[in-house]
């Protein structure tokens, strides 16, 4: 039941994401943006993270997106629709194309030596749901880098209000 | 496998149905409550003391010309309505009517209905964008930004409950009310819940940016026919929601009392019913709040509030229980 | 429903300095909060305004000429439809303008059958003010219970005058007939009912803590500013000045009757609508007083056929709901007068317009036009 589904959001997520990269209105690609990690929650729910999956919705696509599109709508219109989408560097491009192409096979290829592999914070014991898992782990085995992520994003919140306020007060 | 898919399907299509009836006839029900409030009758020539009003309505939106300005970008132009609809009605997918009446049960329910009505700002913005005028984009801005910052604080007020009910799945959290309802343990809590409804479904207080169009063009200016109605429709659909939430939450959701012996669903509806009396009430009792004073009240009092009680909320249950 | 009503708004952008940018915005003349046909346009930076300009004569029609061309009692109606809001108010001032060119005896009836329906015109002036101000901040409910009581006032005109908005109610000389029984019953019982409903309005409104934060220290004009614009009316009451025409210049039943005048601190939005509503319940009050001292006799002196004033002019204004409402008539002796000039309250208070703006934000602009409360058919007559 599950791999019709699959097919389905991947297909979406390749033709999404194809179209995004190709579009000349901004507003357009961005939407496409928003399609794309639509469907990878999805992606997401059928791995077995539906937190994540919703998180995925609420903080990009409901959050950081909408945030993407205010600063597209502010800036000059015209010049950004008419803006060519497509550099000069299409042979650096290829070069760092295939490179990354070769990558990613060698980590599929490798992934079939280990079947058994299930990660590393796996829980032990029954199997909770995915909000109970990732809370005992997230705020006793990580909690140091989870106090350090949210003091990056207090500064960064501080940084962002400082620099709006200057532009007012002037 | 295929009998639960139809299964499924047929029931997806019973609550889509009823809901989108609800939602025409709760129109109704606040032009005839507001009425009543300032001394009047409200509609009453359609049909018996107007119960026809929403269909005929309805049949005026759905056969209006459909204008799209010229210079508006097509596509983002007839988008934007359906994105504010959308999410407003996939919410109704994880809410519980009944013990076993809904239509799938995932144990992130109340989170995925915070993340899906999160969706709705972006159907605001495109509106502003359409219709091709800065300072209606600007218009959108501030209601998007309104949006935003009371979904923060609506999340937040919900996270005492959750500490509470130890899930976020609205089945259990409903059980974990069978003896005291939430509402009892965490009123503050629902205080800064009601509010932060308040503001997300932009109603009076908080409807600056919906009567900016007194002033300047608001988000939906160039709107008419069907797609002016979706906006509406799905603001009423998402009060129903938000309302379904609150009750699920706060008030023991399908519970009752075990004295008075009634079907769980006919509980869910009447807690309902009061509540969206108040929503309603509500708007025609107070005046609304400029933005600044809007955003003031938000982040200066709610947001310590909601945080102040998750605090509050941690230490006892770490403590007592 | 609200806020559903299209807006004419024409934008503009001008760019000033680089960097900043200055928004023109057009309100109106068709709008749903100018009450009447005023155009503001007003130039933003951001949200706060910089800048206000008024665009009138949109319902200019030619009033004061049209009275040189006819009889004085002919030029009653035109009153009217002056201040259509408060009718009987400028139909006092136009009859007492004229009237004292001559030294009449108005018989004491008619004095305070005057005081009475100038009192209640002020009451449902004050009463349309208040419905759409609180209409304007978004108090939807205050609108609809104001114009139950409104109602109830044209009631009262159409009984005693056969209209309601456009009453022609005085004459030369007093009144045209008297009332009937009927209206002093039923002003009577208003006059009961009324102080009540002014309370239910209180508790919407006065300890409302939105309505405090939309209108407190919000289009403050200071007594000295009031002055020199030459305001006159609840604003200038509401800046701290005491000054009313009734007390100062007392005319019709004013010196046998006794009423406070009341006087705000700050001149803000919120002190007119307190000034206001004080005066709605004084208007009750006199009009409860002048039902009880109403003496008998005829409505009317003897008048001459034709009205011919000795050559001369004359000024005469009273207190209109909005301010002083004045007239300045030139006579030539003949049967037409020679010049009429109408010293019109709301044109003379929305000069003010722009000191009570500038600095505010674009959302109390209009609570600030609201409590100025102007009507365009005096403003642009």
């Amino acid at each position: 039941m599950e791999l019709p589904f699959f097919y389905l959001f991947s297909t979406g997520i390749i033709v999404a994401s194809i179209l995004m990269v190709t579009r000349a209105n901004v507003i357009h690609a961005a939407l496409l943006l928003v399609l794309t990690f639509f469907l990878l929650s999805g992606v997401y729910v059928l791995a077995g993270a539906e937190f994540l999956a919703v998180v995925q919705i609420l903080l990009y696509a409901g959050g950081i997106m909408v945030l993407y599109l205010f600063s597209i709508m502010l800036m000059n219109v015209d010049v950004s629709v008419r803006l060519r989408q497509y550099h000069r560097q299409t042979f650096f491009v290829v070069i760092i194309a295939v490179a990354l192409a070769v990558e990613v096979w060698l980590v599929l290829a490798r992934g079939e030596a280990y079947p058994d592999y299930k990660g590393f914070a796996w829980f032990v014991g029954a199997t909770p749901g995915n909000v109970e898992a990732l809370g005992s782990v997230l705020y006793t085995k990580y909690l140091f880098p989870f106090e350090v992520a949210s003091i990056l994003l207090l500064a960064a919140m501080i940084g962002a209000i400082v620099l709006a306020k200057r532009t007012i007060d002037r | 496998m295929i009998p639960e898919l139809i299964a499924a399907f047929l029931k997806i299509a019973l609550v889509l149905g009823v809901i989108s009836l609800v939602v025409a006839y709760l129109t109704y029900l606040e032009r005839k409550i507001i009425g009543h409030i300032q001394m009047r009758m409200g509609p009453m020539r359609v049909g018996w003391h107007g119960l026809l009003q929403p269909i005929a309505d309805g049949l005026k939106l759905f056969l209006k010309e459909d204008i799209i300005p010229a210079k508006a970008d097509k596509i983002v132009f007839v988008i934007a309505p359906i994105m504010v609809l959308v999410p407003a009605f996939v919410v109704y997918s994880v809410l519980p009517f009944d013990k076993n009446f809904y239509i799938t049960r995932v144990n992130v329910g109340l989170f995925l209905v915070l993340a899906v009505s999160s969706l709705g700002v972006f159907g605001i913005v495109m509106a502003g964008w359409a219709s091709n005028s800065k300072y209606s984009l600007l218009g959108a801005f501030r209601s998007a930004a309104q949006m935003l910052s009371y979904e923060i604080f609506l999340g937040f007020s919900l996270v005492g409950p959750i500490m509470l009910a130890g899930s976020l799945d609205f089945q259990n959290i409903v059980e974990a009310q069978a003896d005291v309802w939430f509402v009892f343990y965490q009123p503050v809590a629902f205080i800064v819940f009601f509010i932060a409804a308040l503001a997300e479904t932009n109603r009076i207080p908080f409807d600056l940016p919906e009567a900016e169009t007194e002033l300047v063009a608001g988000f939906h200016t160039e709107y008419s026919g069907m797609k002016f109605a979706f906006f509406f429709l799905a603001e009423y659909a998402s009060i129903m929601a938000i309302s379904t939430v609150g009750i699920s939450v706060f008030f023991g959701g399908w519970g009752g009392i075990d004295a008075i012996p009634l079907p769980g669903i006919v509980w869910y509806l009447l807690k309902m019913a009061v509540l969206i009396f108040v929503f309603i009430w509500i708007r025609a009792t107070l005046p609304r709040y400029r933005y600044d004073q809007l955003m003031r009240v938000g982040w200066k009092f709610m947001f310590p509030l909601a945080i102040l009680n998750i605090f509050v909320t941690g230490l006892l249950k770490l403590l007592f229980i | 429903m609200v806020g559903g009503v299209e807006s004419s708004s024409r934008i503009e952008r001008i760019t000033t300095v680089p960097g900043t940018e200055e928004l023109i915005v057009n309100m109106g003349p068709q709008h749903p909060s100018t009450h009447g046909v005023l155009r503001v346009i007003l130039k933003l930076e951001g949200e706060t305004v910089k800048d206000v300009d008024c665009d009138i004569g949109y319902l200019h029609r030619g009033t004061e000429k049209i009275g040189e061309n006819i009889t004085y009692t002919m030029f009653i109606p035109y009153t009217d439809r002056l201040d259509y809001i408060a009718a009987p108010s400028s139909n006092l001032a136009w009859v007492q303008a004229v009237e004292s060119f001559f030294d009449w005896e108005i018989p004491d009836r008619a004095l305070f059958l005057r005081t009475i329906v100038g009192e209640l015109s002020r009451i449902a002036s004050h009463l349309l003010w208040l419905a759409t101000h609180a209409l304007d901040i978004g108090a939807m409910t205050v609108f609809l219970w104001c114009f139950r009581e409104r109602e109830m006032v044209l009631d009262l005109f159409e009984m005693a005058f056969g209209a309601r908005l456009t009453v022609n109610a005085f004459r030369l000389g007093g009144l045209h007939q008297d009332v009937p029984p009927e209206f002093l019953v039923e002003a009577r019982k208003f006059i009961n009912l009324f102080p009540s409903r002014v309370d239910d309005y209180e508790t919407l409104l006065t300890e409302n803590r939105i309505w405090l934060q939309r209108t407190r220290g919000v289009g403050v004009i200071s007594a000295e500013d009031a002055l020199d614009y030459g305001m006159t009316g609840p604003i200038l009451r509401a800046s701290g000045v005491k000054w009313d025409l009734r007390r100062a210049k007392p005319y019709a039943a004013y010196p046998y009757v006794d009423f406070t005048i009341p006087v705000g601190e700050n001149g803000d939005v919120y002190d007119r609508y307190l000034v206001r509503l004080v005066e709605m319940r004084q208007s009750a009050h006199i009009i409860d007083q002048c039902l009880d001292m109403l003496p008998g006799g005829p409505v009317s002196c003897k008048t001459p056929r034709t009205i011919k004033p000795p050559a001369g002019e004359i000024y005469h204004s009273i207190e209109n709901p909005k301010g002083e409402f004045g007239f300045y008539i030139v006579s030539d002796g003949s049967e037409t007068p020679y010049r009429v000039k109408i010293r019109p309250p709301s044109f003379i208070n929305l000069a003010g317009l722009k000191k009570m703006c500038v600095g505010e934000f674009l959302a109390d602009v209009v609570a600030i036009i609201g409590s100025i409360d102007i009507v365009l058919g005096e403003c642009d007559r």
